[in-house]
Parts: C-alpha cells; sequence; structure tokens
C-alpha cells in the first residue's frame, strides 16, 4: 500500500503542516520508502506478544498533594510571541 | 604539552595545583572557540563562562572546591539553560531563552562547571549527520569535509577538536555513541532512567537519555557521577543510588566473557571498520578476556522499529510547539489554524517534519495496530534478544557504525540515512547503557568500538573501557589544529 499526494496531504494536515507543491511530492515519495522500510515488521510472528511502551518495568510514582510549584508566569510571558494580561494573545477564535 | 589535550582527571590537578587557573583555562577554551571553523557551538556564552570561572577559583584558593569545580565544557543545545538560549538547533526556538533550568544543567552549576556555550546539534535531535541544523553543519575536526556524526555533533566535535575538555550529548538512536565514534572520542550512554530528562528537550520520550562525551573513560565516569541520579520531575527517572562510577576503574577484566553478535558483522559493514574492531577484541583477549559469538535475531527489525516508535513520540512531544506560548510564531496570522499551520511549516526543518507526519499517520485511527503497536511488540523481542544475551555473556561488543564518518551532503536519501544507525538503535529500545570508545583509524578517520551492557552496569563498562584505555592509545590521538 503506498500513500498518495491527497493523503500526505491530509497527515500533514492533521500534524499541522502545510506542504508546498514540491514538498508534497518530496515527501509522498519519502514517506512511502519510510512506510515500506516498516512493512518489514509484518514479517515477523508478534501473536502473544506484549507491546512494550517502556524500557523499565516501573509504576508511574505518586506524590502528596501540595503546592510545589511557584508562580513564574511572569518568567514565561516573558517569552511568549504575543502576550495579555496573564493569558496568551492568538487570532479571535470567537467572532 | 598544550592545556587543552589535556583530560579533566589532568585538568583537576592542575587547577589544584595552581598550575593555571579556571579563568585562564577558560580563555584558553574560548578563543579556540571563537578561532574555530567547526561550527560547533550555536551559542558561545562567554562572560557567563568567565564569571562561572571566578567564582570557581574563589572556590578553589578557599579549599572548598569539588574536583570538577573549575572544568569547562560545552552543553548540548537541548538542555534548558536558565537565561541562555536553548534552540534544540531549530529555528523553532531561535528565539527562546529558557526560563528555567534542565536538572542536568542544574546539577553541572552545582558541581561549579564552567559552560562555554551551548553545542550545535542536529534539529531536536533527528538525524544521524549534524547536517539537520537550522545553524548549519558541524564539520569533522579529523576532517573537515566530512560529517561529525549526529545528533550531538556539535558536542563531540568540540571534544575531538580540543574546544572542551568534555560535552553533554543525548542518545535516543546513537546519538551520543555514533558521533563519538566518528569523532574518535568517548561516550557513553547511560541505562534509561538513569540521567534525568527534565529540561532536556523531549524527542522519543521513551528512548532520550543524557549522558557524557569525553577524552577517557576515567573523565567520562567523573562526569556521570555529576549527572546521574534520581529526580523527582522526571517521571521515568529511576529511584535508585548512584555508585561511585570511579570507583571500579581499575579492576581486572580477565575472565571478562564478550559476546560478538553476528548479526553485528554481516553484509553492510566497512572491511576496514571490520577490521579495527577485531583488533580491538583480539587486544581484550590479550588482556584475559574471552571472546563467544552470540546472535540477537530481530536486531536487523531495529530500523523499521525504532522508525516508527522515535516519530510516534515525536510527533506527540512537538504538538507543543504551536506558535502560541513561546517559540517561533509567523507573521501576520489570519486566524488560529493558519497560526498553527504556519509557524510550524516555517519553524520546523525538513527532517522534523518528515518523523512528525509518519508518526501523526502510525498513530492515527486505522492504522495504530500496524505500526505502532506492531512496533511496539517488536520492541519487546528486540528487547528479549538481549536478556538472553546477558545470560551468556558480561559485556556485548561490535561497531558503532558501519562505515566512518562520510562526506558532508553525500547522503541525501533519508532512508539511506537511517539504515547508518543499525548498531546503535537497539540498545535504546531495550533502555540498555551502551560506549563508544576509540579503536583506531581507517584512511586517517577514527573507528570506534561500541560496548553494550546489561541495565545498569554503567560501572563495568566504564571498567572495560578504561582497561582497553589503558593497553592503546587511540584515545590520546588529536586531530591536532590543521583543520
Amino acid at each position: 500500500m503506498s500513500l498518495t499526494e491527497k493523503q500526505v496531504s491530509q497527515i500533514a494536515y492533521l500534524a499541522r503542516l502545510s506542504l508546498s507543491n514540491e514538498a508534497l511530492k518530496s515527501n509522498t515519495k519519502d514517506l512511502n520508502s519510510i512506510l515500506s522500510l516498516a512493512e518489514q515488521l509484518a514479517e515477523i510472528d508478534t501473536n502473544d506478544i506484549t507491546p512494550m511502551a517502556h524500557p523499565l518495568h516501573m509504576t508511574q510514582r505518586l506524590r502528596e498533594d501540595k503546592v510545589t510549584e511557584q508562580d513564574q508566569s511572569e518568567s514565561f510571558q516573558a517569552i511568549a510571541p504575543k502576550i495579555g494580561k496573564k493569558h496568551y494573545l492568538v487570532p479571535t477564535v470567537i467572532e | 604539552m598544550d592545556v587543552h589535550n589535556k583530560t579533566i582527571a589532568q585538568l583537576s590537578q592542575g587547577l589544584k595545583a595552581g598550575d593555571f587557573s579556571s579563568a585562564e583555562l577558560t580563555k584558553h577554551y574560548l578563543d579556540r572557540i571563537n578561532t574555530s571553523e567547526l561550527n560547533a557551538f550555536i551559542t558561545v556564552t562567554d562572560e557567563l563562562a568567565m564569571e562561572q570561572a571566578r567564582a570557581a577559583d574563589d572556590k578553589i584558593i578557599k579549599g572548598n572546591a569539588g574536583i570538577l569545580t573549575g572544568i569547562p565544557y560545552a552543553h548540548k543545545d537541548i538542555f534548558c539553560t536558565n537565561g541562555v538560549k536553548t534552540s534544540a538547533g531549530s529555528k523553532m526556538l531561535d528565539n527562546f531563552i529558557s526560563p528555567y533550568d534542565a536538572t542536568v544543567s542544574h546539577k553541572l552549576n552545582q558541581a561549579d562547571l564552567v559552560m562555554l556555550g551551548k553545542a550545535n546539534m542536529d534539529e531536536f535531535a533527528m538525524g544521524s549527520s549534524n547536517e539537520n541544523s537550522y545553524y548549519g553543519d558541524v564539520k569533522n575536526p579529523w576532517n573537515v569535509s566530512k560529517i561529525p556524526g549526529g545528533s550531538s555533533g556539535g558536542s563531540a566535535a568540540a571534544v575531538a577538536g580540543r574546544l572542551a575538555p568534555f560535552a553533554t550529548g543525548t542518545d535516543t538512536g546513537g546519538s551520543i555513541r555514533q558521533p563519538a565514534s566518528l569523532c574518535g572520542i568517548t561516550g557513553l550512554k547511560p541505562t534509561y532512567g538513569r540521567v534525568s530528562r527534565y529540561g532536556m528537550i523531549a524527542y522519543a520520550s521513551s528512548l532520550d537519555q543524557a549522558g557524557p562525551m569525553t577524552q577517557t573513560a576515567e573523565d567520562a565516569a567523573l562526569v556521570l557521577n555529576v549527572m546521574a541520579g534520581f529526580d523527582e520531575k522526571d517521571s521515568t527517572s529511576a529511584n535508585r543510588d548512584v555508585e561511585d562510577y570511579t570507583e571500579n576503574l581499575n579492576d581486572s577484566i580477565k575472565g571478562l566473557t564478550i559476546g560478538l553478535p553476528k548479526e553485528f558483522f554481516s553484509e553492510g559493514l566497512d572491511d576496514e571498520v571490520a577490521n579495527q574492531v577485531m583488533a580491538a577484541v583480539k587486544e581484550f583477549e590479550s588482556m584475559g578476556a574471552i571472546v563467544k559469538e552470540i546472535s540477537l535475531p530481530n536486531s536487523a527489525y531495529a530500523i523499521p522499529t525504532y522508525y516508527i516508535v522515535a516519530p510516534c513520540e515525536c510527533s506527540s512531544n512537538l504538538s507543543r510547539l504551536d506558535g502560541v506560548r513561546y517559540g517561533y510564531r509567523c507573521d501576520d496570522p489570519k486566524n488560529l489554524d493558519d497560526l498553527y499551520l504556519r509557524s510550524r511549516s516555517e519553524g520546523f526543518g525538513e527532517e522534523v517534519k518528515r518523523r512528525i507526519m509518519i508518526g501523526a499517520y502510525a498513530l492515527s485511527a486505522g492504522y495504530y495496530d500496524a505500526y505502532y503497536l506492531k512496533a511496539q511488540k517488536v520492541r519487546h523481542l528486540i528487547s528479549d534478544d538481549f536478556k538472553k544475551a546477558f545470560k551468556q555473556v558480561d559485556v556485548i561488543m561490535g561497531p558503532v557504525s558501519p562505515t566512518t564518518a562520510f562526506d558532508l551532503g553525500s547522503v541525501k536519501d533519508p532512508v539511506s540515512m537511517y539504515l547508518a544507525d543499525i548498531y546503535t538503535l537497539s540498545a535504546n529500545l531495550a533502555g540498555l547503557p551502551g560506549m563508544s570508545i576509540p579503536a583506531g583509524f581507517s584512511q586517517n578517520l577514527p573507528v570506534g568500538l561500541q560496548l553494550i551492557g546489561d541495565y545498569w552496569s554503567e560501572s563495568k563498562l566504564l571498567n572495560i573501557a578504561h582497561q582497553f584505555q589503558q593497553q592503546t592509545d587511540w584515545h590520546t590521538q588529536t586531530p591536532g589544529d590543521k583543520s
């Protein structure tokens, strides 16, 4: 199975990326060659194999429910592209 | 002897003995960096470095210095550094002045180390040649027309080019070991979870691990002593005590059992690289080690497994970069969707976009089972291969990279580039520690030997590497200043 340019364009949009016509062509070729590499995995019998999400068999730690972080909004907002008072500004979403 | 050829251990003695001050040392390295053509640094922190050096000298004079007080280093630009630009090699973060320190940065500061600057790297650590940096290619100090390896290419070039006594690196699929090999230095990727990932810009969270890049195994042990340790702020940090990694360096390796996976010596491996690796293995035999052939039957599948798992994790991790709260934002966004689309499209480089798209596809409804879940199952098989192997042997050895450093610009097809990661990926998938140590030369380019150990065997790996470096002098060779 190989991806069409239309599908690649949809995938790009899913990831909020836009591709020029030229980039769409080259990415369609590259994505297809990467996926055909991935298709080697189908050769392996993985019945009864549990998926390994993580190298260490550990459980998520819990911590005491208390405030540990200080308010750093000022320093975080200092590097933001556009801010208001204690919020980040983006183009109008609701008219 | 030029001071920049000294190891950390030697520099530490020199500082304590008053042979030179940290300020003098720091100035010497800064001068070398500022006249270097390797492009190993994205940001040089001259003023901060001199300030840290003077503070370190104060401590040395007052007699309350630690072993690494006043030692300069290059910090991979993937570690957040409070008040200093942290770009991850990307246009996306070109304007990102980190408001906090990564745990690794904090620990290095606490040990009174002197940061010379932020080392160049492949964008978001995605690459094996350091040609994917927004800040330009890094050059290999042994031959400036060659790649230094990646993604910690700036770190490796800085150490090999003697622009810093050591550098930090991160390794998701070989990004410490491969550039260490191609630049002829020592690099250690610890067990997953040994070094905190907090503040280390995430690429693939179940694979990423930070470690030291140094001239010698002894130096790597000294630096790992500082970097390693449990961290509340990293949910996958291992809650285990940190050993003193220098303690076992001098142990005898007589009787050590070395496994050579036959899959690591099959087609695709350059003959000269194979010869150098085998010569190194012979050296170990002469030191009393026993060599066994082993098999890691699923290791060839490490490439497709990695190139599904890592892109899936990266597409999720990099979704935070949306032009809203920090980083690059496009000019005049028409609406919110346009802001996301153009900020990300203009901010990310080609390879990063490719991996994000592969991940987005492999995680999408209808394809998740066929790609991501399948890859995670194969990952389990790859990990089990190692478990079986470590019942028979103490350490696994083999090549790091199938060839020596190739020409800048010579590999254009992404899949061909991925195939060169064949020997390093499986250690990341399993979460095992691995090292690259200098083991010879082929046509004047360094060849590295890879050591892979069982979980938490950093101390053993460093011991094995140190013993090898007592018998060989590959690690002391330098490209000189001709480049």
